[in-house]
């Protein structure tokens, strides 16, 4: 309060000056000594308590604040190493129990390689970076420019749709000269794929990296046993993607076509890998071309091209598309974070699906990195159905067993 | 002089706002059910309730749903019958006018105020044994089981009216278009309050033209009745007055580095402005896309609707 203390120091020498000069002028001066006065009280006053008041309210402000910043938060989950990003962490919820796709995330390890370019990096590769690819192993993002930052791995091809089969085969080699032993299966994808991985593993961990075989959206023409979608991404196991360099080295396979997913697909055909069946348990398709919007209620008119491209029947409407579907196409920036957010966050309480998975009789629990792990026994539930079919029950057992040899 | 001066300007107007600040404390003593925000129940509050205990509150929580629709936008009408309203325990329509492709109880009633009230006060008549009353617009899509979890702990005989609570003024009350819901008392107390055209005019002068979301909450207010905000348990909003596409939108613009997390709540209730495709694609979302491996122990069970395919 500096300024008053100024004022009231001017007056008390206006004072002493009158006083000093001996001129008694005590009637105006003092009235308006005595309303400066007032003034100054009342609003220094007011000042201070709305001070007061309002360091009271600003408590609650911050502590919303710091709420609001701790749910905002995250830690950085990933290793770099040299162009590729080597997942610490195995993405969890705070209330569930992620046991089982811990094991997978153990035992069926993906790379994920990741198609884009440099003018795609921050529209598109980017939110592929803060998303899905968070769950795979390994992510390596491929551009025809090397980025050290983003990191992104230089190709050395050009830019272009018809440099897709260039691109795919250096993008392929690239990933078996440097991480060939850092997982077990390879998965293509665009950077305008979703890939839900958990769900991919489920469907791998019926087979072994060492099988001849890939997995995808399966087409028929042009090829004996089909090949794979492109946009609806792709995935190899160890010894396919040993039978493609391989395929390169003998010159078994070359670079025939830009049509990057048919010349892969003709190429793995000549070298011996199995075109796999991907559907889930129910025969409904787990990779899919398009966006799940055009899938669940979209009619495809009959002349459209899809019709004569699908590998296996093509089933219209809610029934289109497995609980466990693996990946979409043509997914923009907004609906990344939208599947993020249906497929791991947003759920019904308590809701039992109907379609309940099993685990695969082939997926042999071995030996597992340091840890003995106990018998886990899940409980047996037995509950009435509740309101709307009384009377039925259901039992759940889901026996799970295996130890560290 | 001049100090004399302040301190009578410090005296005065310290009183003047003491005086202010007494005034609004008194209208505080009249509520008895006031608090603002209700949470749902967290996982340590439900440990202490046995299985048994857990079954009859389950069996408890049953929903009314009364879905507004009219005849010119059917195609909403569709899309609620097919998607989210067969989780209700019972789930009815009500038109503003009868269609041969509508089927739905016919209110014959233009005016939106008095087709609401029309409306609640035919679920009151017709509740049965059902303690739980949700309202929705016809844009509007429900996760009936969230809103289940959330009222699990609470008593339906005691007033309560939730969803996203907006304030007007002084007055507290819910946003229509992300669903309202009612008590079985909190519904009681308004239908008998109808009956007072003072308090509560079915049809008024320029005085009542303020929609009826706010209508409705001062109706509630002359009755005891306070809007409260139905959060989770971090204090996030579950009703949503827009889609999610636009929820995520805003979120990219918000926090870029954490979208997902930054936007909505894991057991969020409703969402509204969702076209019936996008309707199809959350039924997809919610009740069937899920990651292998990922399990939560909840402590209540629903099953899937019978004769569905989408869910």
């Amino acid at each position: 309060m500096q300024w008053t203390q100024i004022v009231s120091k001017r007056i008390q020498n206006e004072h002493k000056e009158i006083a000093g000069n001996g001129v008694a002028m005590k009637g105006p001066s003092s009235k308006w000594a005595f309303s400066m006065g007032f003034l100054v009280g009342a609003c220094s006053v007011y000042v201070f308590l709305h001070q007061v008041w309002f360091e009271r309210s600003y408590p609650v402000l911050s502590e919303a604040q710091e709420k609001a910043t701790a749910a905002v938060e995250r830690p950085t989950s990933w290793r770099k190493e040299g162009a590729a990003l080597i997942n610490l962490l195995h993405p969890h919820h705070a209330d569930e129990d992620s046991w089982v796709a811990d094991v997978l995330y153990q035992k069926v390890r993906v790379l994920c390689w990741v198609m884009t370019g440099p003018y795609n990096l921050q529209s598109r590769a980017h939110h592929v970076r803060a998303t899905w690819s968070r769950h795979c192993n390994v992510v390596v993002f491929m551009s025809s420019v090397e980025d050290p930052d983003f990191p992104t791995v230089g190709l050395g091809t050009k830019e272009g749709r018809d440099q897709l089969y260039w691109k795919t085969i250096r993008a392929f080699h690239y990933v078996y000269e440097h991480y060939v032993n850092e997982a077990d299966w390879f998965l293509k994808a665009d950077d305008d794929t979703y890939v839900v991985v958990d769900n991919l593993r489920w469907i791998l961990s019926n087979h072994t990296p060492k099988e001849p075989i890939y997995f995808g959206k399966r087409f028929k023409p042009y090829t004996k046993q089909g090949y794979m979608s492109g946009g609806a991404g792709y995935v190899l196991s160890k010894e396919a993607l040993k039978r493609f360099v391989e395929g390169f080295r003998t010159k078994v396979c070359t670079h025939t076509t830009p049509v990057e997913d048919l010349a892969l697909g003709q190429c793995l055909e000549k070298m011996g890998v199995m075109a796999g069946d991907s559907r889930d348990t129910l025969h409904r398709e787990t990779f899919h071309p398009f966006v799940p919007e055009h899938h669940l209620t979209g009619k495809f008119s009959k002349s459209f091209w899809y019709w004569s491209y699908c590998y296996y029947p093509i089933v219209e409407g809610p029934q289109c598309c497995s609980d466990l579907a693996v990946s979409f196409h043509y997914v923009e920036a907004e609906l990344m974070y939208t599947l993020e957010y249906y497929t791991y966050h947003l759920r019904a309480y308590g809701y039992t699906p109907r379609y309940q998975p099993p685990l695969h009789q082939g997926l042999s629990f071995g030996p597992l990195s340091q840890t003995t792990v106990m018998v886990g026994i899940k409980e047996a539930q037995e509950k009435e159905r509740n309101k709307l079919v009384p009377g039925a029950f259901k039992v759940k057992i889901l026996f799970i067993i295996y130890n560290k040899r | 002089m001049f100090m004399k001066g302040m301190i009578m300007g410090g005296i005065f107007c310290l009183v003047l706002s003491l005086l202010a600040s007494f005034n609004p404390s008194t209208e505080h003593t009249t509520e008895d059910h006031h608090h603002h925000h209700l949470q749902a129940p967290s996982k340590d509050e439900l440990k202490h309730f046995s299985h048994s205990q857990m079954e009859d509150l389950s069996n408890q929580v049953r929903v009314y749903c009364i879905i507004m629709v009219q005849p010119k936008i059917l195609v909403y009408w569709a899309a609620a019958i097919h998607t989210w309203s067969k989780h209700c325990d019972k789930a009815v329509f009500y038109t503003s006018e009868a269609s041969k492709a509508l089927e739905a109880v016919d209110l014959n009633e233009k005016d939106d105020w008095a087709r609401l009230r029309k409306a609640l006060t035919h679920a009151y008549e017709n509740a049965g044994d059902l303690r739980w009353f949700f309202v929705a617009q016809p844009t509007t899509f429900a996760i009936i089981e969230n809103l289940k979890y959330l009222l699990l702990t609470k008593d339906p005989n005691e007033p309560f009216y939730l969803g996203n609570a907006a304030k007007s003024g002084e007055l507290d009350y819910v946003v229509y278009d992300s669903g309202i819901v009612l008590s079985y008392e909190a519904l009681k107390r308004l239908v008998n309050v109808f009956k007072d055209e003072d308090k509560c005019p079915e049809r008024g002068g320029s005085l009542w033209n303020v929609g009826e979301e706010k209508q409705l909450a001062m109706c509630l207010k002359y009755t005891g009745v306070f809007a409260e905000n139905g959060e989770d348990i971090h204090g996030k909003g579950l009703f949503n007055s827009k889609s999610v596409e636009s929820l995520i939108s805003d979120s990219m613009q918000a926090n870029p580095t954490n979208v997902v997390e930054g936007c909505c709540s894991d057991m969020a209730v409703t969402f509204n402005g969702m076209s019936p495709d996008q309707m199809q694609v959350m039924m997809f979302g919610v009740y069937r896309l899920r990651p292998y491996g990922h399990d939560f122990h909840d402590l209540l069970l629903f099953d899937p609707p019978v004769g569905s395919n989408n869910d």
